[in-house]
């Protein structure tokens, strides 16, 4: 196999970068506003028919939603597998947690309107908004912890050591990630639900969407100051080879003040993230006033894709730094698979990627349209 | 068995991929059938058919969202809980997880959507469609996660890389194309479909024997029966087919599945059953059968298949072996650079290097294989026994619930050509009492295949004692006791759910059909 040798592997391993934001973004823009939905449904709907209008809006396409996750589980697995295998044990308990939230998600929609009484349907939808919230909230706290860096080590044979427990996850910085997470998915949510809905509830979402995009803009805000103040960042310390073998130990790196900021120093046009993250999050608030629903969820999801870009943008090349043993740190240089690897994975997702974005957006087509009562009491089918 | 870490991964992992395989199977099988229920709905026009799909397609959906969420886990688990395993095969493990995503799961979730949500929304053919893509979907999973499991069983197309310490892809068609994970996958998805033929066998059954829901009933055992016969032919076969793969490839397995401790003169004799006893290493009670097993294992009355006595004295001396590569791998990666590597280092890791999984096997009793003793090298060598009557056991229960599957298709097969379906009561309540059969075997068929494993996660390359992550025993008895609650409480209530659904049947549909092709398509006809 030679053809892999095409493309170098310094050029791999920066597409796969790319592609990890991708996913990610994937994720947050598509499934997210099923996790802001389900944050938003106990308030949004307060009679049953209500909340049936709003788990119906998401329901024939949050499962289709979820897969951005599962794929993006998948890609990291076999594009960044130290990656993976760091901060999966390292975030043990954390993950333990987004998982029981994720799993009460199907089974909240599936089985909540199967059975009459109020209490098991009352039930079910907290069940459906903890299933929204908690993964929100500890997704942005791992978000804020990786910035921090994440006290892992590495022994020669490469065996993964971490010095933390879940509770060292819960500090203020991470903390106000976790909300500003909370504030983003449930701006997405609203601005969904908006679109799929009307009267009553879509008036309900509206007013909520508009706190969260005006708090959305502050706790970015925010979290950029305290990034500036507050947090070091990490710099690789003398040389290290893009095409070298993926091996972390290889190369020596510290953490340096002001390090996260460099990049937008070096190249000015990064700032485009942090500045279109700005103004999604204020157009949603403009757009939801004015009425313009599509416009208001495309806002919505341009202010996702600058927040997390401007994440990724700062940290590069590092993608999980660590702070007891910064030489041990993940960068982009040296946590990929192999060239081959690469390049295979590259080939597939550049073959099924867009066939998956084409079917997808066939079956938005199909289901366009708001959901009304008759949804919900004809035809059986609803959740 | 003491609670130590690898110990308590190792549970939650049985019990959340125990778990998770209650409902896999049911998911294959039930796709397909519902798509072949809908192709006769839309060929032939018949409301009852499209009853009939939407009727099974309500109970494929209660199973569907249990499979799907603890997917999830099962994808999350192996960096969570095996992140050495992650780091050391990630390479080529994580890359059919990723292909399974990109290639079936966002068609699979994509279209389930429009299952249940696009009757009134699609033409009949747009639907029909929706159904493909769903079964499609699931099947190809299917496939992808045995290619996984296949690499696991039989490591082809990847090499050790010193410079990164882990397992890199060499050949990656190998990795695909591996033909144990092929046969795996065909068996595993006739085990499915054999699964939801049951499934409908027995539910049907049981509203015939109540008179209930007749129409429905019998055309679904019909199909089911036909369908199911192929299938349980197929899984039969193809359970032979792994294991003639076996005597080839996991020998011990073959040999502790068969309590087999000495090696036989050829052709072996099969032992239908027996009390194989660990300790005295051999069997009490056994009945053997000529020949069979000789026939099975090797399709030849001349070669030997080596027992359990035998593979461990070989397991011995490749400990012994991997020992010469792990010192070798030691001084390659004291060398400042590739040029500096001491010559002998690179030839004793080329000629043992194939062993090195086998001295990681000492990493159980002794931080550097190096200084193993006498006595620890023997023990890792027993440790290359998996737990004999468990095995011996799961697959004698695996095989028999096989065979009467086998025969309870074929019965109804009968019948239901004969058009006597309804006066066989006895026929119909063996298939509401089989109904609980095929989740058995599938069970223990995963016990097999995965517990039959050890002590490798990856099958002479990486012991299952040296891929755990390094995490404390409380962390681990606090998840899996978060993980049982959770599942017991969600069984329950999908049990209930299910069982709720089966008593209400069918729902009387007169929604309008819809036209067959989409209004721009049948304006051109």
């Amino acid at each position: 196999m030679i053809l892999h040798e095409l493309l170098t592997y310094e050029t791999l391993r920066v597409i796969w970068w790319v592609l990890l934001g991708v996913l990610l973004i994937g994720f947050a823009a598509t499934d997210g506003f099923d996790l802001g939905v389900g944050m938003l449904l106990p308030f949004a709907g307060q009679t049953d028919l209500e909340r049936r209008i709003v788990i119906n809006t998401i329901g024939p396409v949050w499962e289709g939603n979820q897969v951005w996750l599962i794929l993006g589980g998948g890609a990291i697995f076999a594009a960044w597998p130290p990656l993976y295998a760091v901060s999966f044990s390292g975030f043990y308990i954390a993950m333990f947690a987004i998982l029981a939230a994720l799993i009460l998600r199907p089974v909240g929609f599936k089985y909540r309107s199967k059975r009459e009484s109020a209490r098991w349907r009352s039930n079910w939808d907290w069940a459906l908004f903890i299933g929204g919230f908690v993964p929100s909230l500890i997704f942005g706290v791992a978000v804020g912890n990786v910035l921090l860096g994440v006290p892992f080590r590495l022994g020669t044979d490469l065996r993964i050591y971490y010095d933390g427990g879940f509770f060292g996850l819960l500090n203020p910085f991470a903390l106000l990630c976790g909300v500003l997470s909370v504030a983003m998915l449930a701006m997405h949510g609203a601005a969904w639900i908006v679109l799929k809905s009307s009267g009553i509830v879509a008036e309900r979402a509206r007013r909520f969407g508009t706190w969260a995009a005006l708090a959305t803009v502050l706790l970015y805000a925010a979290g950029g100051l305290a990034l500036w103040l507050f947090v070091d960042g990490y710099r690789i310390s003398g040389a290290v080879d893009p095409n070298g073998p993926s091996n972390p130990l290889a190369k020596s790196a510290e953490i340096a003040p002001g390090a996260w900021f460099a990049n937008y120093a070096a190249h000015p046009w990064m700032l485009l993230a942090p500045a279109l993250g700005f103004l999604g999050a204020l157009g949603v608030l403009w757009s939801l006033k004015t009425g313009r629903e599509v416009r208001t969820l495309l806002l919505s999801k341009l202010a996702i894709f600058g927040i997390i870009s401007s994440v990724g943008l700062s940290m590069f090349p590092f993608i999980l730094p660590s702070s007891v043993m910064p030489g041990a740190s993940l960068t982009v240089w040296d946590a990929s698979s192999s060239h081959l690897t690469l390049f295979i994975m590259l080939v597939c997702t550049g073959i099924f990627l867009p066939l998956i974005v084409l079917y997808t957006a066939w079956v938005y087509k199909v289901l366009w349209g708001k959901v009304e009562e008759k949804d919900i009491t004809e035809g059986g089918h609803a959740y | 068995m003491e609670l130590d870490i690898v110990t308590l991964s190792r549970l939650q992992f049985a019990l959340t991929a125990l778990y998770h395989f209650l409902f896999v199977p049911l998911t294959l099988g039930l796709s397909i059938l519902l798509a072949v229920m809908e192709t006769v709905y839309v060929m032939t026009g018949r409301a009852i058919w499209r009853q009939m799909t939407k009727f099974w397609g309500t109970l494929f959906g209660i199973n569907f969202v249990l499979g799907a969420a603890t997917g999830i886990v099962m994808e999350f688990q192996f960096g969570m809980n095996w992140s050495y395993y992650s780091h050391y095969v990630g390479d080529i493990f994580g890359a059919p997880l990723a292909i399974e995503g990109l290639m079936a799961f966002f068609l699979e979730a994509t279209f389930v959507g429009l299952f249940f949500f696009g009757w009134d929304k699609l033409s009949k053919v747009g639907h029909l469609l929706s159904t493909y893509a769903v079964a499609i979907g699931s099947n190809f999973s299917a496939l992808w996660i045995l290619i996984a499991n296949g690499w696991m069983q039989h490591p082809v197309g990847a090499a050790f890389n010193p410079d990164t310490m882990r397992m890199e892809v060499n050949d990656f068609f190998e990795v695909v194309f591996n033909h144990v994970a092929q046969t795996r996958f065909v068996h595993t998805v006739s085990a499915g479909y054999v699964t939801a033929s049951v499934f409908v066998l027995g539910i049907s059954a049981w509203y015939l024997l109540k008179r209930r829901h007749i129409d429905l009933a019998k055309r679904s055992i019909t199909v089911a029966a036909s369908f199911g016969l192929l299938s349980a032919v197929s899984v039969v076969i193809l359970g032979d087919e792994g294991g003639y793969l076996a005597s080839e490839h996991q020998k011990m397995k073959l040999a502790a599945i068969e309590g087999m401790w000495e090696t036989q003169p050829a052709p072996a004799s099969f032992t239908l059953v027996g009390i194989p006893d660990m300790e005295e290493r051999t069997n009490h009670f056994a009945i053997h059968i000529p020949w069979v097993m000789g026939l099975i294992g090797t399709r030849s009355l001349t070669q030997e298949i080596p027992g359990i006595l035998e593979l461990v004295d070989k397991a011995e001396d490749r400990i012994r072996s991997g020992i010469i590569a792990y010192d070798a791998l030691q001084d390659y990666r004291a060398a400042p650079s590739r040029d500096a590597v001491p010559p002998e280092a690179v030839t004793a890791f080329d000629q043992h290097g194939d062993d090195m999984g086998y001295a990681l096997l000492l990493t159980k009793y002794v931080a550097d294989p190096r200084q193993a003793t006498e006595d620890q090298i023997k023990s890792a060598a027993w440790d290359t026994v998996p737990h004999v009557p468990t095995l011996f056991w799961a697959f004698r229960i695996m095989v028999g619930i096989g065979f009467v599957n086998v025969a309870l298709m074929a019965a109804f097969v009968v019948v239901s050509a004969r058009g006597t379906v309804t006066r066989r009561p006895w026929l119909l309540k063996a298939a509401v009492a089989a109904l609980i059969l095929p989740w058995i075997a599938a069970e223990a068929g995963w016990i097999v295949a995965e517990f039959g494993r050890q002590p490798w996660s990856i099958e002479g390359v990486l012991p299952t004692v040296a891929a755990a992550s390094s995490l404390t025993v409380p962390t681990l008895l606090f998840t899996i006791a978060g993980f049982t609650l959770l599942y017991s409480v969600l069984i329950v209530i999908e049990m209930r759910l299910m069982l709720a659904a089966i008593r209400k049947g069918p729902q009387p549909d007169h929604g309008p059909e819809a036209p067959l092709l989409p209004a721009r398509f049948a304006a051109a006809e």
